[in-house]
């Protein structure tokens, strides 16, 4: 009898929590979306700011965004998958690599406006890039850079050594087993912790915000060498900077919303990705 | 008439970082007999096996001394490929280890990273392999299905078809019978005997009558030391070493 008040009073907590953080979420977005839904219209999607930004809609910054992201992709996406199956498949685990790993891990807690002043220094004065998407696509790059190892990493290990010994057995070579029997079972992971890890980049305000985001452009950018606007830092501009904030709060709500679905629509993407992979590989 | 030497280890040595784990072993494998490694969990006897195809290179911190020739070639020299080693000696692991592909894909894939693409000269090389194996009967009308809806005995089988598919000379055994039941151990046993009409079979077991029952030789090893080795009925019947008659007779291990 008091193991079972005892294991009622367990789950009735573990019930609580669930319902609190669900309670948050849907709060959170319930006011989102009643504030900002109301400013969500074509020409909110499809046009530039007008008037001080106190009319017209968000367009640059979408495309803006986009661009960085493809940017931060690029750089990421790759190096990050390439370093995790160096570190996991060919790397001796000695003392420096455990000490690169660490060192990899905590790089992913290092606050982001650090990352944004190191961009700077590297990408806009050194590398001369200036201020330009580049510049602040390769800071996001190097921020997610960390994720993306170690999410692939955790899915690499995630691959049963039968496979890779079954393989070599075979007289594969260590990259055909890697290749063959090792990336196929390990890419749904890796590709699910790249693209969170890039849908964060992309909600990022400090980072661009000294790289090349721009407070405000009447057009598109059109080359990597532009400046540009930003979904994230013209929340920040919309709600902090402007001259007319009150005016304008409507507005910042309706970015809030287009963020929030766009990096909802990442994540989305990802566990797509991952449940047809999972699928065609049947494992 | 004496068997000819296909795998003559020479006072081989073995070490995980400062553990040593195999002291000065030497026996000799002969072509088309079965050589059985039997002893207590611990002795050495996979590591003893997994040196023949050089799988404990893989293993970080490991140190190797002496020699293994395979038809007189030493397999640690420098100059050896050791891809090309682990063509010629496959290995069949403990626990049925097939890739998450389908059967037909499981066989072909040895001959695939080969560079095989002809899908002709593939499937017949999958047929011929699984009915070496003794599976294509079980499975020949089903060569697209997952390789996991088989049972364990079945997948334990493709993994030795997968093996054959590449043409070894000599297979290894890891204990391929400890994790299935006794009628697929059967068949696999069987299938072993059959086998050494071809291949130099090399098989490690913790199982006393299945070593009784395949093999030509035996080698015992303890505490990484080879105690006795000689044909197998001598070492069941009448074992030179007391340590020997101790544990074919079940008095430990």
């Amino acid at each position: 009898m008091k193991k079972k008040i005892a294991q009622f009073i367990g789950f009735f907590f573990l019930r609580l929590s669930v319902i609190l953080v669900l309670a948050v979420i849907v709060l959170f977005l319930y006011d989102i979306i009643r504030r900002g839904g109301g400013s969500i219209t074509w020409e909110f999607l499809t046009t530039a700011p007008r008037r001080g930004m106190t009319q017209g809609g968000i367009f640059p910054a979408i495309i803006g965004t986009l661009m960085v992201t493809l940017v931060t992709a690029v750089l990421a996406v790759p190096l990050g998958m390439a370093a995790a199956i160096y570190l996991n498949e060919y790397a001796k685990q000695t003392r420096l690599t455990r000490l690169i790993r660490l060192a990899i891990r905590n790089l992913s807690g290092v606050p982001s406006i650090v990352y944004g002043l190191f961009g700077v220094i590297l990408f806009v004065n050194i590398f001369r890039f200036g201020t330009s998407i580049l510049s602040a696509g390769l800071t996001l790059g190097l921020l997610t850079l960390p994720w993306t190892v170690t999410a692939s990493e955790e899915a690499l290990k995630t691959v049963p050594n039968s496979f890779r010994e079954g393989s070599l057995a075979l007289g594969a070579t260590k990259w055909q087993s890697i290749r063959t029997n090792v990336l196929p079972y390990a890419l749904p992971g890796m590709l699910t912790g790249t693209v969170l890890g890039l849908a964060r980049a992309a909600g990022e305000t400090a980072p661009i915000m000294f790289t090349g985001a721009a407070f405000f452009l009447p057009r598109i950018p059109h080359s990597l060498g532009d400046q540009f606007m930003a979904l994230p830092y013209h929340l920040y501009v919309l709600s902090t900077q402007h001259h007319a904030i009150l005016q304008v709060r409507p507005l910042a709500y309706g970015t809030a919303l287009v963020l929030i679905v766009f990096v909802l629509g990442m994540n989305l993407t990802s566990i797509v990705i991952r449940y047809r992979l999972r699928r065609k590989r049947r494992i | 008439m004496n068997p000819i030497a296909k795998i003559d280890i020479k006072r081989l040595n073995f070490y995980y970082g400062s553990k040593q784990a195999l002291k000065d072993i030497s026996l000799v494998c002969s072509v088309n007999q079965v050589t059985a490694v039997i002893g207590p969990s611990g002795c050495g006897k996979s590591t003893l096996i997994r040196t023949l195809n050089r799988m404990n290179d893989v293993l970080a911190g490991t140190r190797v001394e002496g020699r293994v020739l395979i038809d007189n070639q030493n397999i640690f020299d420098p100059g050896v490929d050791v891809v090309q080693l682990r063509r010629n000696v496959g290995m069949v692991f403990q626990k049925p280890n097939p890739f998450p592909k389908s059967i037909f894909d499981n066989v072909a894939y040895g001959l695939r990273i080969n560079g095989l693409r002809d899908h002709a000269r593939l499937s017949e090389a999958v047929e011929h392999s699984l009915r070496e194996a003794a599976l294509w009967d079980e499975v020949k009308d089903r060569l697209r299905d997952n390789a996991f809806a088989l049972s364990g005995g079945q997948q334990q089988r493709l993994c030795i078809a997968r093996s054959l598919a590449v043409k070894p000379e000599v297979i290894l055994f890891d204990e391929p019978c400890s994790a299935i039941d006794p009628i697929a151990t059967a068949k696999i046993e069987e299938l072993i005997f059959r086998l050494k009409e071809r291949y130099t079979v090399v098989i490690v077991t913790h199982n006393m009558q299945q070593a009784a029952r395949v093999s030509d030789f035996t080698a015992f090893l303890m505490l990484g030391e080879l105690i006795e080795f000689d044909r197998t009925d001598k070492i069941f019947t009448s074992p030179a070493n007391k340590l020997t008659e101790d544990y074919v007779t079940g008095r430990f291990g």
